[in-house]
């Protein structure tokens, strides 16, 4: 490439345009979407002024499909078609779902992913997750002018809980594909909210981000040092949310009114009423659950702050075992810690703010609003993943959450990247043979921390062939794994002797595969194929554009400098070529002549960086480095 | 100055030693990581990309090496051809040994009564013992390039990691 524009703050690749980026929070019980307009983090609204919309799809008898508020007031009515917590389903088999008996659908086990029948079919979590983004898409592209030519949505960040694995990040890329969004990156929810935080209050230091949701808890550790946002450690439990503090409450309410089993109808209906009374309890003493069921009992009972409390101290209990695993990796004691930010809807619960008041020994942060927090922070790095540059030199370096492994005789987990790794990181560990005159070996990713791979989860399997018969033991076979700064995971395995290679890059076995993505994109738009091409080639020709500008640009700071006339001429002759190739329709030989470019231009683009680099230290020595 | 041939104190602009200033270690990562970081160059073609992840997932790895002061030793006696996996004199001091079972007494007892003060004090002995070692390697690796008795200090280093890390474990275990 050529074109490097970390030496030049304020200029991107297309200096004039702005890209238009979103930023969706994607959550168990709301979702938001948020932009970054003049320079500020908005969360945009819906029509009728409201900025949450309900995690929650309704399938109606007419085909139709409503998701948000209308949906969420037909749950009672209406249980088996209306989907709420989605989320807790997503990349999750139907053993891995916990309380299954108290919700009120009709679960289908698939191979990897449950799914939920409907009236309108069999749905997976995906689909239905899909049905959720793609409300919010259209949110976004009214309220950024995208039907009125203001542009195109260049893509979107959308935040996942940090303890999610691989096959719950791959389940909420196939929903964004199936909602024809472009994911730019998968982030973090309570690296997001840190974000938010951080660039609002200039905040500087390690702060604790304890992040309870609906579904899903998260702690993470960051260190914060001038827009630099170092997540140190990470931990959670990918089940266990304001879900389950309703779902105990429910429990209670069925013991004390003496219930016998009741109607999908009733159960949604008691569950909406506990979590009123939940959520009344957060500015009251005392909260009253009153209904009249299908069958004409009465349920009229007392729920007191006390008793609640009571009732989830267990749960409460089960946050903060977490936290103190993240603080052991970070190394870091309380006083280390300058503050806790809290995040999510569950943390208004005084319960929760008193404990982590105790916990940490200084009152929680909830100067801000815990359920934007995340979409604002999602839409700030979206912003910069869009090529925007922004004033605040923002940039996050985050962990993986979940130790990545291979599988070891007799059932073993070897771990070769351990969890709190900085991304991207490389790792490479060496294996050998087990038998004489072995020839092959499999390889199993699995990730987890876990010492058995039964208890953890399986990644991806190939096979390495045409090792060399050797004798037992005298093989070496290096196995490199590298994940990239989007988390995506490559895996190789080498013979070191021979050579004999052979890589991967591993999509979880959760995942939907490439053809059903397309059947499902088939049966969902309409849109020609005549279409999609003209599109393709615009999108082409705007790329090719974008790189010609670049490297002009380049070659007008550094080309001087850094390039030989006989490197420059070479450089010139490919812009050419793809300048007179980018007016015509053949999309192809644009996209060659584009990688042609990209290909002339590597030496130049490494001294480029080179230089850069150079000038980050520019005016340090050995000398003056010294302690 | 930047390329992947550097080596970890190079591309921090370093001292090639064992005392090196942390503060100044955290700094120029995240001045390096700034430059480098493959969010940088979200919107840049595939070269600059693979480049710049190469560049950040160096930078990830040299950090991670230097920070720790087990790691960091092991390293630079690597740089100076002493690899202390495999030296040959693998065999500890008896003292330090009995030092070891007696401490792996100490877990299973605390572990068996579920004594979580008992193991936070451990790892505060274990703590000053650590930091006992680092103070010989400033002198052994610094000051008199004593290389071999490096090597076993760095040994000792990682025995006494690996005993701080079972007692997280185990008191991991005991608090959930």
């Amino acid at each position: 490439m050529a074109l490097l524009q970390i030496a030049e703050p304020g200029m991107s690749a297309a200096p004039h345009q702005h890209r238009l980026a979103i930023g969706i929070d994607l959550g168990t019980t709301n979702s938001l979407v948020a932009t970054v307009r003049s320079g500020m983090s908005t969360v945009l609204h819906d029509e009728q002024g409201h900025a949450l919309l309900p995690s929650v799809v309704r399938y109606l008898p007419d085909g139709t499909v409503e998701v948000g508020h209308q949906a969420q007031a037909q749950q009672s009515q209406d249980p088996r078609n209306t989907i709420i917590s989605a989320k807790r389903f997503m990349g999750r088999g139907l053993h891995d779902v916990p309380d299954l008996v108290h919700l009120p659908y009709q679960f289908i086990d698939a191979p990897g992913m449950v799914q939920v029948s409907t009236r309108a079919g069999i749905k997976s979590p995906v689909e239905i997750s899909a049905e959720i983004l793609k409300t919010l898409k259209m949110r976004a592209e009214k309220a950024l002018g995208v039907y009125e030519g203001r542009g195109e949505l260049a893509g979107a960040v959308i935040t996942v809980p940090a303890y999610f694995d691989e096959a719950q990040r791959q389940a909420t890329k196939d929903a964004a594909r199936l909602a024809g969004l472009t994911v730019l990156r998968l982030l973090n929810e309570p690296t997001a909210a840190a974000v938010a935080y951080g660039l609002d209050n200039a905040a500087e230091g390690t702060y604790v981000i304890y992040d309870l949701g609906g579904g899903t808890f998260d702690i993470s550790i960051l260190r914060l040092s001038k827009g630099v946002f170092e997540v140190l450690a990470t931990n959670g439990n990918s089940a266990l949310g304001g879900d389950d503090f309703d779902r105990r409450i429910f429990c209670w309410v069925l013991e004390q009114a003496k219930l016998q089993p009741i109607t999908a109808e009733d159960t949604r209906l008691l569950l909406t009423k506990v979590r009123e009374a939940k959520e009344w309890l957060t500015d009251h003493a005392s909260a009253q659950i009153t209904s009249i069921l299908s069958n004409g009992e009465v349920v009229d009972l007392t729920l007191t702050s006390a008793t609640l409390t009571q009732l989830i101290q267990q749960l409460v209990a089960k946050t903060l075992s977490p936290t103190r695993k993240a603080l052991r990796d970070a190394g870091l004691s309380m006083e280390d810690i300058k503050g806790v930010v809290m995040v999510g809807g569950a943390t208004r619960m005084p319960q929760i703010r008193q404990a982590v008041a105790e916990f940490f020994q200084q009152e929680p942060l909830t100067n801000l609003d815990p359920d934007k927090v995340v979409a604002l922070g999602a839409a700030i790095q979206a912003n910069v993943l869009a090529g925007n540059r922004n004033d605040n030199d923002l940039l996050l370096l985050d962990v993986i959450p979940l130790s990545l492994g291979l599988e070891t005789m007799g059932g073993l987990v070897e771990k070769v990247i351990p969890r709190n790794s900085t991304l991207p990181v490389a790792r490479a560990q060496d294996f050998t043979t087990f038998k004489d005159g072995q020839t092959a070996m499999s390889i199993h990713v699995v990730q987890g921390e876990r010492e058995l791979v039964s208890d953890c989860r399986s990644l991806a399997r190939f096979e390495l062939r045409g090792i060399p018969p050797m004798a037992a033991g005298a093989a070496r076979i290096r196995v490199t794994f590298q994940v990239d700064a989007d988390g995506l995971l490559s895996v190789s395995a080498r013979e070191q002797t021979s050579g004999v290679e052979t890589n991967i890059t591993v999509k979880p076995s959760y995942g939907l595969s490439e053809d059903e993505i397309f059947n499902m994109l088939q049966s969902s738009f309409t849109s020609a194929e005549d279409d999609k091409q003209a599109r393709a080639l615009r999108e082409t020709q705007v790329d090719a554009e974008r790189l010609l500008e670049a490297i002009s640009a380049a070659l007008t700071k550094d080309g001087e400098a850094l390039l030989n006339p006989q490197e420059r001429a070479a450089i010139e002759a490919e812009m050419e070529t793809l300048r007179t190739l980018s007016t015509g329709n053949d999309s192809h030989a644009i996209h060659s002549a584009v990688e042609a470019l990209n290909l002339a231009t590597e030496t130049f683009a490494a001294r480029r960086m080179d230089t850069s680099v150079k000038q980050a230290f520019a005016g340090k020595n050995l000398n003056s480095l010294k302690i | 100055m930047s390329d992947l041939h550097q080596n970890h104190f190079e591309l921090f602009s370093l001292p090639m030693q064992f005392a090196i200033n942390l503060d100044m270690l955290d700094q120029n990562y995240r001045r390096l990581q700034s430059e480098v970081h493959p969010d940088r160059f979200a919107a840049a073609p595939s070269a600059d990309r693979l480049r710049s992840m190469q560049l950040a997932t160096q930078a990830n790895e040299a950090y991670r090496t230097l920070k720790d002061p087990t790691t960091r030793a092991r390293y630079l006696l690597q740089i100076h051809g002493v690899d202390s996996h495999h030296e040959n004199n693998t065999a500890m001091p008896a003292e330090f040994l009995m030092l070891q079972m007696e401490w792996r007494e100490l877990i299973a007892e605390a572990s068996a009564d579920r004594d979580v003060p008992a193991l936070e004090k451990l790892l505060k002995i274990t703590q000053q013992e650590a930091e006992n070692l680092q103070e010989d390697l400033r002198t052994t690796l610094d000051e008199n390039k004593q290389l071999l008795q490096a090597a076993e200090a760095v040994r000792k280093l990682s025995f006494i990691d690996k005993v701080r890390s079972d007692i997280e474990q185990t008191i991991i275990k005991l608090e959930d």
